[in-house]
């Protein structure tokens, strides 16, 4: 997994409540084989029409914010199904950060397994933001998580709890997988032991 | 101190770390991988730049959703199931790991293949991304089940996050009955525990009717150790298991043969080792069994009848009402008097060459009932190239069966072998769910034996009165 690193970003506002995982990824795209390239996919109920074409209304589509890197949503976020392809196709679409009052838990969990910040802040601070989402392109956040802070395109900072191994996991970039790597040394080391004791296997 | 069981001792030669709450970090000997719960894997590693840590010690072969019919090597038809496939080839190859794709006659189900080619051997810490892979345990080795992400883990660092099991064992005294088979054996283990009957154990079976087993039906028996809810089982190596692994292809061989064998005749349970729970039945007190409900701890002598659901107790009398009415079976009905549509012999519980040989053994002469839809699916290419070799395959084409290609087929009809909405089915394999071998389809499990019987009949019989 990458490192997550503090960014600039801009962020796509929407307050809707209860955005669930059958919005964020339709059951239709998970006969898939792979987790990457969901990213078209995401939010493809709302985002497209029923002739495929765009829906010019979708805040997405919007041309201020085809390139967001941060979703301010409305509470609930996440919530349904325990698809991974939800955080999959957030992730493949270029969102680094989700930021609402509350997430649905496997959602929230699924987040940092694939290197996405989920904050959650009290519903007064995340209206300044997503106020502030609103402005636009040139209105961008800036989400710093070494600090734990959020800064509006005005200035305004607001501090977020996380995890501190969660944290550390998505600031080294580690998953299950990267932490087992960290002990390589261990396994090379039973490995070539098992090697000689057992050099048939 | 207390002795150890072979689960114990397979664990302490394979823990590479242990943290302060016990959590283990276990070392992978062999991880076998099947097209369906692999691409996502695979994918993974990929987007995080990874390799295969060990991929000689990593075997794949397509067996979930491959049809079984010639021309499969040309064409999938099943776009989903054609896309699964070619996505492992390409894999196999990107990651160089081995492989036995369709046109191979290697190829076959992975817990067939696995022994088979010599890959799985005793002592050894064998994972695959399905849950049937508690029968490689017959060897010995700690095999189960793990999910895609697991699938992955090991893939990149050829070890697994696990905590450890409590010791079950589970006793067959005495000596099997005529007509009772290894498939009797595991249903009836469940039959008496149930299908939470061993979770959280790791069950290990011993006693004189294990012990007279062949590979092939220790093989039978630890498949279904998942049944019961176990997360692995496990029989300790004897010479039979030496036997029958000496000289297969990535078996040891010469002086390291001899190092493994020195090694491996460590492999028991030490006699004042600590067992959590203790399971003996009697050999003798085993009959032929089917099962009548859809779960597999649904299981009766076939000399029984339809049980009252009222006669269970708490939840399943529910849940004996749902299965009956799914079953389309009334409380009372002998079982010897369902009648069945169709006949499947094959699977990872019975696919194996005496199995077949079980089965042709009871058909020989004979045809199948009017009307009757059979098929022998071998577990793989090698057990039906050897079942041609013995004129096993002329006998089922003889008396009326279809004689198929190595896959999984309709033990989870993932592929096109799949039964109809209401159609009924004598079955050698594992599961009786509501909708396994296809929507609506009723499953009873048996034995090859009995499964034979059945197709003869054109109901559920008694396989001792056709011998």
């Amino acid at each position: 997994m990458d490192k997550f690193e503090s960014f600039s970003g801009i962020a796509a506002p929407m307050p809707l409540v209860n955005i669930d995982t059958d919005m964020i990824i339709p059951k239709q795209f998970l006969k898939t084989i792979k987790r990457s390239g969901l990213g078209v996919n995401l939010f493809a109920e709302m985002r497209y029409l029923d002739d495929g074409s765009e829906n010019p209304d979708f805040v997405l589509n919007n041309p201020a914010y085809r390139n967001a890197e941060i979703i301010v949503a409305g509470d609930n976020f996440g919530c349904g199904s325990s698809r991974e392809h939800a955080p999959w196709a957030i992730k493949d679409f270029g969102i680094k950060c989700v930021i609402s009052t509350s997430f649905a838990d496997i959602f929230f969990n699924n987040c940092f397994k694939n290197g996405i910040l989920p904050i959650t802040l009290p519903e007064e601070q995340v209206e300044v933001l997503m106020r502030d989402a609103e402005k636009g392109a040139n209105a961008r956040l800036d989400i710093d998580l070494e600090n734990q802070t959020v800064t509006t395109s005005e200035g305004e900072s607001f501090h977020f709890e996380v995890d501190p191994f969660r944290k550390h996991c998505l600031l080294e970039g580690l998953d299950d997988i990267g932490l087992t790597m960290e002990k390589a040394a261990a396994i090379d080391s039973f490995e070539s032991q098992a090697a000689q004791a057992r050099p048939w296997v | 101190m207390t002795g150890k069981t072979l689960y114990d001792k397979i664990w302490d030669a394979h823990l590479v770390q242990q943290d302060a709450d016990g959590t283990g970090l276990l070392y992978i000997d062999r991880h076998l991988v099947h097209e369906v719960t692999s691409p996502q894997a695979f994918e993974g590693l990929r987007m995080a730049g990874r390799q295969v840590r060990a991929p000689e010690k990593t075997i794949a072969v397509p067996d979930h959703n491959v049809p079984t019919t010639e021309g499969r090597d040309k064409v999938i038809e099943n776009e989903d199931s054609r896309i699964q496939v070619e996505a492992l080839d390409k894999n196999a190859r990107e990651f160089g790991i081995n492989y036995y794709p369709v046109s191979d006659i290697r190829q076959g189900i992975v817990h067939i293949v696995g022994p088979e080619q010599g890959w799985t051997l005793p002592g050894m810490t064998v994972v695959c991304g399905d849950s049937h892979t508690a029968t490689h345990g017959a060897f010995g080795a700690l095999a189960h089940g793990i999910g895609t992400s697991e699938v992955e883990h090991v893939l990149a660092t050829q070890t697994l996050i696990q905590s450890k099991s409590k010791n079950m064992k589970v006793e067959i005294t005495g000596k099997l009955a005529p007509g009772v088979t290894a498939k009797d054996i595991t249903l009836s283990v469940i039959g008496k525990t149930g299908t939470a009957g061993g979770t959280g154990y790791v069950i290990e079976y011993c006693g004189e009717a294990i012990r007279a087993l062949s590979m092939e039906g220790r093989m039978t028996v630890c498949n279904m150790a998942i049944e019961g809810g176990a997360r692995a089982g496990l029989i300790a190596p004897d010479e039979t298991t030496f036997e029958y692994v000496k000289g297969r292809p990535h078996a040891p061989k010469g002086a390291q043969w001899e190092a493994a064998m020195e090694w491996w005749k460590t492999l028991y349970s030490d006699d004042d080792a600590h067992w959590d729970k203790v399971v003996t039945i009697r050999g003798e007190d085993i009959a032929p069994v089917v099962t009548w409900g859809t779960s597999p701890e649904d299981v009766l002598p076939i000399t029984d009848v339809v049980p009252d659901p009222a006669a269970f107790k708490g939840g399943k009398v529910e849940a004996a009402k749902r299965a009956l009415d799914y079953m389309g079976l009334k409380a009372g009905t002998p079982l010897k008097e369902i009648k069945i549509d169709t006949v499947f012999i094959g699977s990872c519980t019975n696919g194996r060459i005496e199995d077949l040989r079980a089965a042709a053994a009871i058909l020989k002469g004979k045809k199948i009932k009017d009307g009757m839809r059979a098929m022998v699916v071998p577990g793989s290419g090698l057990v039906r190239a050897q079942a041609e070799e013995e004129g096993l395959a002329d006998i089922f084409k003889e008396a009326g069966f279809e004689w198929r290609l190595a896959g999984c087929s309709m033990c989870l009809a993932m592929n096109p072998d799949q039964l109809a909405p209401g159609e009924r089915c004598a079955a050698t394999s594992n599961r009786n769910f509501e909708g396994r071998q296809g929507k609506g389809g009723r499953t009873h499990l048996m034995s090859p034996a009995m499964a034979a019987a059945a197709a003869i009949t054109g109901h559920l019989t008694d396989v001792r009165e056709m011998m």
